[in-house]
């Protein structure tokens, strides 16, 4: 399997050929800086795009078909429309709360993103606690979007920023609850090392029975962290408007709807690394020739596959269930979703100490 | 560490994000003045008050519990890297640590904090 560990390594070697070490250093953090960008700019139009034509086959539509080729250049040209519509500030807002909140709803988007690994060798930030740092950047984005309900002196967008606040800190407890499930299988919570742990069985095949439970709660938890599917009070368009984004307008709006989509790629693509292996292809133990041909597939491939497959779950959900009220969103997690977890942290390490995985 | 150096590449880059997204925006957008649109979106009524007032105190029971939790979650991440090497000694101790917890779930059940009312 290809490892991109060697282009990295031949442009910082042919970099050093000609330049000083600290030059080499400044360009090289400026092509990751450009990687992560353009990394970031392309997911958030797949993901546009697989929402439109996902949530149109789910309601028996076509989708976005009229621009270019199966309305492939649609996005290009709403990305357009967006730059050019006037960015509108009311008079009555706290100007320096308002104007921050998008820099940390991106800021805490981009440095998760950042976290996962896209293949072999394509990692930008790879702690030793990449899994607690993961968990700690992306529940930053909670402030930004409290920051934008209360900047924006609007009772909607009170509203909405209070539930989302409400419900995003929630959830964000038996998502990583679930995750510590997993990192009991692993001893380490270095993404790298635990996709390498996964060559020879998938976690959520390993640790069987609490893993698949963990995976399910993984799912639910993610979704209503990212305010989408069945937990979308926060923007609950018929009842609020727009929620906490209400009162933004243009690419302002734009950078909120970005991060949601991209925070939702994210949770997808967690879900891939932890449970479904990351970018490790599908080995069977003992069939040589199959896991041979398994290997000729791109590791890019393998993650963007899962990742895809697992936000493709997460549509289905979102398109399938009405939405719930703030009570009953309440409910399901602390009287259901977290004695659930905790007793399957039990249980897996039961699993664990006893080695009864596979 | 290269890792940290990342770090702060990343957050410049989250930053640059924004700055550019809106850069261009206010460089090509075409702008126009007028009051009504310096008002905010409310049913088309003029706004009654400010929006800056006490809230519903239920979220702010639940942010106090979340507190609870999440400090716990943070002592379990070491507890989890290290319990395949510490084997039935782990176990036993969290074992314990969970059983307080479980308690204090149980007396804010049964004193009614998580009931939405």
């Amino acid at each position: 399997m290809f490892d991109f560990g060697i282009i990295t390594k031949w442009i910082h070697d042919w970099l050093l050929s000609f330049m000083p070490m600290g030059l080499a250093t400044v360009i090289e953090c400026m092509l990751v800086g450009i990687f992560i960008i353009l990394l970031y700019l392309v997911v958030a139009v797949i993901m546009i795009y697989m929402e439109r034509k996902v949530c149109a086959a789910f309601q028996c539509r076509l989708g976005p078909n009229r621009v270019g080729p199966w309305g492939t250049i649609q996005l290009v040209c709403d990305v357009i429309k967006m730059l050019t519509k006037e960015i509108i500030s009311i008079r009555s807002s706290d100007k320096f709360l308002y104007n921050l909140a998008p820099f940390i709803v991106i800021l805490a988007s981009v440095m998760a993103f950042s976290c996962l690994p896209f293949g072999r060798g394509i990692e930008v930030l790879d702690f030793n606690v990449g899994i607690f740092f993961l968990m700690a950047s992306s529940s930053i984005g909670v402030v930004g979007v409290l920051l934008a309900g209360w900047g924006s002196n609007n009772k909607y967008s009170l509203i909405g920023a209070m539930r989302s606040g409400a419900q995003m800190i929630s959830y964000e407890l038996s998502a990583s609850i679930s995750l510590l499930t997993i990192i009991l299988l692993t001893d380490t919570m270095q993404f790298s090392e635990i996709v390498m742990r996964q060559e020879d069985t998938w976690f959520i095949f390993k640790g069987h029975i609490p893993a698949f439970i963990a995976f399910v709660i993984y799912l639910i938890a993610g979704n209503a962290e990212v305010n989408r599917g069945p937990f979308d009070l926060p923007e609950a368009e018929s009842e609020l408007t727009a929620g906490f984004h209400t009162e933004y307008s243009g690419m302002h709006f734009g950078l909120f709807y970005v991060a949601e989509f991209v925070n939702l790629f994210i949770i997808a693509g967690v879900a891939a690394t932890i449970f479904l292996g990351g970018w490790m292809p599908l080995h069977i133990a003992g069939w040589e020739n199959f896991n041979a041909v398994m290997d000729f597939i791109p590791s890019i491939v393998w993650f963007f596959g899962k990742t895809l497959f697992v936000v493709w779950l997460l549509m289905w959900m979102k398109w399938t269930f009405p939405r719930l009220r703030i009570d009953q969103i309440l409910t399901l997690e602390w009287k259901y979703l977290i004695p659930i977890s905790m007793l399957n942290l039990l249980i897996m390490t039961i699993v664990v100490v006893f080695k009864l995985h596979f | 560490m290269m890792s940290f150096t990342y770090l702060i590449v990343v957050i410049i880059t989250a930053v640059i994000i924004v700055i550019a997204a809106l850069g261009v925006a206010k460089a090509i957008s075409p702008r126009s003045y007028n009051p009504q649109k310096g008002e905010s979106y409310e049913c088309g009524m003029p706004t009654q008050g400010k929006s800056w007032m006490q809230f519903k105190v239920g979220y702010y029971l639940f942010a106090i519990l979340f507190l609870m939790f999440d400090v716990e979650t943070v002592f379990l991440f070491p507890w989890a890297a290290v319990v395949q090497n510490i084997g039935v000694q782990g176990l036993v101790s969290v074992l314990f640590f969970l059983l307080i917890l479980v308690l204090g779930l149980a007396y804010a059940w049964r004193k009614g904090a998580l009931e939405w009312k």
